[in-house]
């Protein structure tokens, strides 16, 4: 990458914003998501109580009405009775949630990580660079798995713990409220173990971009001034990272979804009465048979899933094409 | 050359120990043990039984002699499935994720170096647009969506293949294609963006100034350039799909080793899992060894130096 160094502001290309908006594909995925989010957001707390709780009416189609409360059930209902729609709602916010933190934590991490070893240079660097090629030779659903086990027991039973206390000393909203949360530990579990792995690619495309940025004449000036180490990563190099952050940000998104689902899918990640994504097409899978076809209850989760999933993988390339410098004109 | 190999086997056989290492001793770390399930619960029958596992004693006794035993090449017992020695459950695992991941390999790099070299020489025409689409529809949707739905046509509804199972060829069609789909996706986006910036390169405009077709110019010279990011990622992916995946052999219900991993951590089954890991990891640094060889092959300017 030779043109690298003739031209410092490549990371802050003029047109950069422009040719994300210029690109048809990469809006309406935004548009998109922004309609789920607030959806996601809005939708659970606005429906009416006869769709959240269980019900009789076990396995309604779509478009039929409730067996008790005068509601519709838009997407039909599963085997408790719920709404197919409200699950749906509730496990866009988990999964959707848990993409955001779980790819904001590896992103944390990696950038940390990347611009370390990247400004550090020298023996620093090949020592944290080899670290992570050892990390890569060990397969990460190892590493999911091992840090679930690992805190799955610890924040339950700091949770249980509170609780228990709170019923000791008479608290009754605290005992309340923690026996509310502890289905939901499982939520951070999954956020923090799939964001402990997820840094990985995110340190190396930092480093090598720091590698970069260093050689530049503004960081040997703010050298030349006495600024620290600590001083130059945060006020000259971060700015310069950003873009190339959010876009890597936008591409993670979709990978630690797609991690959460399997994990739930397989029957590990989230757990009743929590939904997500994955756990709803694993619900579905489940009743799923030739001679009697209950298809709304995987068709729905899946194809709202592939669709998310599509629009973030758009919008993510949308945003390369504009600002990473590697990836040509 | 010589030295060149000499020096990959000491730091292949490093990451082999350290990745180990690092599996034994953090799942030997996790709370709960691989004989908490014991119906008689005793200290007594939990002391014999960790002793016959040679897991008694502190952690660094119990990893220096799983070294040792390792060093003899000895894999172990499962904890788990009493009768059955690592090696054992290795053998009857692995045929078939082999088999599976090595046509779906296949696949993936056949199909995907030709689709996304299509792409690039119809560059801004339906026909890239159609493929990149399609490829990024093909990252996006998970294999435990595919695979039901690919079941629900081909098996249930046209009735051309076999629902799940293993034994004759139709067997093998559905789950390769299931578990190579996202990846022809990443080998073609891949290919398409090499191509495109050799494309542009100087010594292809000379190609095509000596009057060779456009087809030709690629044929001869591009591919050989354009194809070395995507032998790089290729080297990887071969370590990833040839030790199995646990969705598509649970959707198409084939016994194979892509449970081995989870089900392994979650018994607490700590020489399976390393057995495992030792699979994987040998694989993973014989097909980086492979790609840098490779790489020397394709391009002549390229020292090999560990």
């Amino acid at each position: 990458m030779p043109e690298a160094s003739t031209r410092p502001a490549s990371l802050h290309r003029p047109g950069g914003w422009q040719s994300v908006r210029r690109n048809r594909p990469a809006m309406l995925s935004l548009g998109f998501l922004s309609l789920l989010a607030l959806l996601a957001l809005l939708g659970p707390p606005l429906m009416p109580e006869a769709l959240k709780t269980t019900s009789e009416g076990a396995f309604l189609p779509p478009l039929s009405p409730g067996a008790h409360a005068p509601v519709t059930h838009l997407l039909g209902t599963d085997k408790n009775g719920q709404d197919l729609c409200y699950r749906l709602l509730s496990g866009a916010r988990v999964s959707l949630g848990v993409g955001l933190s779980g790819a904001a934590i590896s992103l944390v991490i990696g950038t940390l990580y990347g611009m370390v070893s990247g400004f550090a240079g020298g023996r620093v660097d090949a020592l944290l660079m080899r670290t992570v090629d050892l990390l890569y030779a060990v397969p990460r659903i190892l590493f999911i798995m091992i840090f679930i086990a690992a805190f799955d027991g610890l924040l339950k039973d700091a949770v249980d713990g509170l609780r228990l206390h709170a019923q000791a000393s008479g608290w009754l909203w605290l005992e309340d409220t923690a026996r509310r949360l502890l289905p939901y530990s499982k939520i951070v579990v999954m956020v923090l173990s799939l964001g402990l792995v997820e840094w990985l690619s995110m340190a190396r495309l930092i480093r090598g971009q720091v590698l970069v940025l260093r050689e530049l004449p503004f960081v040997t000036a703010a050298r030349a001034m006495g600024q620290s180490g600590w001083r130059i990563l945060r006020l000259h190099l971060l700015p310069n990272l950003s873009t190339l952050i959010l876009t890597y940000l936008t591409l993670t998104i979709p990978a630690v979804i797609l991690d959460e689902s399997f994990l739930s899918f397989l029957g590990l990640g989230i757990e009743d009465p929590a939904a997500s994504w994955g756990s709803l097409l694993k619900d579905g899978a489940q009743v799923i048979n030739p001679v009697e076809s209950k298809w709304w209850l995987l068709a729905f989760p899946a194809a709202l899933m592939s669709l998310s999933l599509l629009a973030l993988n758009f919008l993510g390339d949308g945003l390369r094409d504009a600002f990473d410098p590697r990836s040509g004109d | 050359m010589l030295t060149f190999l000499l020096r990959r086997l000491i730091s292949s056989a490093l990451v082999l120990f350290f990745a180990v290492s690092l599996t034994f001793l953090l799942t030997r770390m996790l709370p709960g043990g691989p004989f908490d399930r014991e119906k008689t619960g005793s200290a007594r029958v939990q002391e014999a039984l960790q002793e016959k596992y040679k897991l008694n004693g502190t952690l660094w006794q119990q990893y220096t002699s799983y070294l040792a035993d390792l060093a003899r090449l000895d894999l172990r017992v499962s904890t788990k499935y009493r009768d059955w020695s690592v090696a054992e459950i290795l053998g009857q695992k692995l045929p078939a994720s082999l088999k599976l991941g090595g046509i779906a390999f296949v696949l993936a790099s056949t199909l995907g170096v030709l689709l996304g070299m299509i792409a690039a020489m119809h560059r801004d025409t339906p026909v890239d647009w159609a493929a990149m689409v399609g490829a990024l529809v093909a990252i996006s949707i998970p294999t435990f969506i595919t695979g039901p739905f690919l079941i629900a046509i081909f098996a249930l509804w046209l009735r051309w293949l076999p629902v799940g199972g293993w034994g004759s060829v139709s067997h093998l069609i559905l789950p390769s294609v299931c578990l190579a789909a996202p990846y022809i996706a990443y080998v073609a986006r891949l290919m398409r963006n090499s191509l495109l910036d050799v494309l542009r390169s100087d010594f292809l405009r000379t190609a095509r100034a000596k009057g060779l077709t456009e087809t030709q110019a690629v044929a001869r010279h591009a591919v050989k350039v354009a194809i070395l990011p995507v032998v790089t990622y290729l080297g990887p992916l071969a370590a990833h799909l040839l030790t199995g995946s646990m969705v598509v052999e649970s959707v198409f219900n084939i016994s194979g080793a892509g449970s081995l991993f989870v089900n392994s951590i979650q018994n607490r089954d700590v020489f399976p899992l390393c057995g495992a890991v030792i699979v994987y990891c040998a694989l993973l640094v014989f097909f980086n060894l492979v790609v840098d060889l490779l790489y020397s092959l394709l391009d002549k300017r390229i020292r090999l130096h560990a």
